[in-house]
């Protein structure tokens, strides 16, 4: 655990250490103010709901949790750092936990400063504070996901770029596997088992249900099997290369 | 303190480490010698435990570093080759980490970095961040790393790459002098760090051990060990040949006795035959044997053609 700890301090200082951090934090706070406001009609609504809000987050996440991952592993394959890191007294498993840690306290973060938008929805108006905490919950855990995916494509290559497109595809397609666009397309042909087959693989399937204020142990379960699947693919990529 | 058995690393069809064995007791510097691509970076990731070996054994201080993969790590210090770092970091920054994550914190951390930091020479750099370092400079860093932890065993991947003369000198001063008290391996491919640091070397072509030995050892291998060279006014090739057979090299002439051994008798029957003939000798020197000459001999010239 201290091993943990001691990696992802490093890489959570080498986000702050370099221009990205304060990019990635003004351009995820910019797009969400515009998203939430303008593209969402947050005003104009009526509500006093944070929906225009946490609707916006899978298709934000989709470009913005790939940037900030694609460097997790490529970077340190390309340094050669890589090979100072595995000969340290420590597992591959606390080697990758910590990078992902660090990386998803980040993001972590980056949702934490959209409090304004908490603080003007209870300012204007009377909204269901622990639905909003359940559509955080999920918005954290769905960035979670995308990460832990990004961060396997980066184990796979020396490239940031091929990373970061690798992980924008796979998250697309477990966007689009529930956007109703799509699923409605489906409906048409396939029998309505197979649709909803496809749909539980979705993030917004279960990102929907957290966004209604509704923590259920499966939506939960799905991203933490996301996750727990994505850095495991993470290991055995990592070690593939070793072995030769 | 390290053993590796019969190891063999292979990448596709290409067998890149071949079987190498050998063992490196506390006291000893091990040089590792071989051309490019002879497979000296491949056996030093296998010792540190970054690749997995496909055949054979490595044991740190008693410890396999396969199955007990973190024991084994704490007895190392490892430089790999060309140094990493990360360059974001200031040096008292990475220092620090390495120090983490070797387990040493409080007072012990404190002391072990001002240990390294002195033993590098460090401290002008400090808080500079490590991509505005130069070359020697970032060198020195990973190495201070590899020695936070004051490790039993230590493996150096051509530590001496990139510095200058008079950091090599350095280098290599600091390698012999923590070679009294761990087990070192460093690899090179550069000849005289053998005689500068080394008790041991061994050379290795196309992943196998083709010469192991100590430096003397090995620079008796060579053509010319044993021989003497002479140059004097009046010397006669003919008469020397008596004695052995004789050659000439950049105006001098040199006679290589029959028993290698001998030396010392054919210094002697020369000065006599000198005395008896009123050669007036100017130089007369025994030879020792070069290791390049060795290395050349022993070794093909291009691995990479395989």
């Amino acid at each position: 655990m201290r091993a943990v700890w001691i990696i992802a301090r490093r890489e959570l200082g080498s986000y702050f250490s370099s221009p990205l951090a304060y990019v990635f934090l003004v351009i995820f706070l910019l797009l969400v103010g515009f998203f939430t406001f303008t593209a969402g009609a947050f005003f104009e609504r009526g509500e006093a709901s944070l929906a225009p809000f946490f609707s916006w987050h899978p298709w934000l996440y989709l470009v913005l949790v790939p940037a900030a991952g694609m460097r997790l592993w490529s970077e340190e394959r390309r340094a050669g750092t890589l090979e100072l890191l595995l000969t340290l007294p420590v597992t591959p498993a606390q080697a990758i936990a910590g990078k992902f840690l660090a990386s998803w306290l980040f993001l972590a973060i980056a949702l934490a400063l959209t409090f304004p938008v908490v603080v003007t929805v209870n300012v204007l108006g009377d909204p269901d504070n622990g639905a909003i905490a359940a559509a955080y919950l999920g918005s954290l855990l769905l960035s979670g996901a995308y990460l832990a995916i990004a961060c396997m494509t980066s184990a796979l290559t020396r490239s940031q770029v091929v990373a970061f497109i690798l992980a924008v595809v796979i998250c697309l397609f477990l966007v689009l596997a529930g956007f109703s666009p799509v699923t409605d397309l489906l409906v048409r042909w396939a029998p309505p088992a197979l649709v909803d087959t496809v749909a539980a693989f979705s993030v917004i399937t279960h990102f929907d249900a957290f966004q209604k204020g509704v923590v259920d142990s499966r939506d939960f379960l799905f991203f933490a099997s996301v996750i727990g699947f994505a850095l495991f693919a993470t290991a055995v990529i990592l070690r593939g290369h070793r072995a030769g | 303190m390290l053993r590796i058995e019969n190891l063999v690393k292979t990448f596709g069809a290409k067998r890149a480490v071949d079987g190498i064995s050998f063992t490196v007791e506390r006291g000893e510097v091990l040089g590792f010698l071989g051309p490019n691509g002879a497979g000296k970076s491949t056996t030093m990731r296998m010792i540190t435990g970054f690749y997995p070996p496909t055949g054979g054994r490595v044991t740190v201080g008693g410890h396999d570093i396969v199955e007990s993969p973190l024991e084994a790590k704490r007895l190392i210090g490892y430089l790999p080759e060309n140094a990493p770092s990360y360059p974001d970091m200031t040096v008292r920054g990475f220092l620090e980490w390495a120090a983490a994550m070797r387990g040493l914190a409080g007072e012990a951390k404190k002391k072990a970095i001002a240990r390294v930091v002195e033993l590098c020479h460090l401290d002008a750099v400090l808080g500079q961040s490590i991509d505005t370092l130069s070359k020697g400079y970032r060198h020195r860093t990973c190495l201070a790393q590899a020695l936070v932890h004051d490790p039993e065993v230590l493996v150096l991947d051509e530590p001496t790459d990139g510095l200058d003369p008079n950091q090599k000198h350095e280098a290599r001063k600091l390698i012999r002098e923590l070679g009294r008290t761990k087990a070192v391996v460093f690899s090179t491919h550069i000849l005289e760090e053998v005689d500068a640091a080394c008790t041991r070397a061994i050379i290795i072509d196309r992943g196998r051990i083709v010469a192991n030995g100590t430096p003397a050892e090995l620079r008796a291998m060579s053509e010319s060990a044993g021989a003497v060279t002479l140059e004097a006014r009046g010397a006669e090739e003919a008469k020397l040949a008596a004695l052995g057979r004789v050659e000439r090299v950049d105006g001098a002439l040199r006679v290589h006795p029959a028993d290698r051994n001998a030396t010392a008798e054919l210094v002697r029957a020369i000065l006599d035959l000198a005395a008896r003939e009123g050669w007036k000798i100017e130089r007369l020197r025994t030879e020792e044997g070069q290791l390049d000459e060795v290395f050349r001999r022993i070794t093909l010239p291009d691995t990479a053609k395989k």
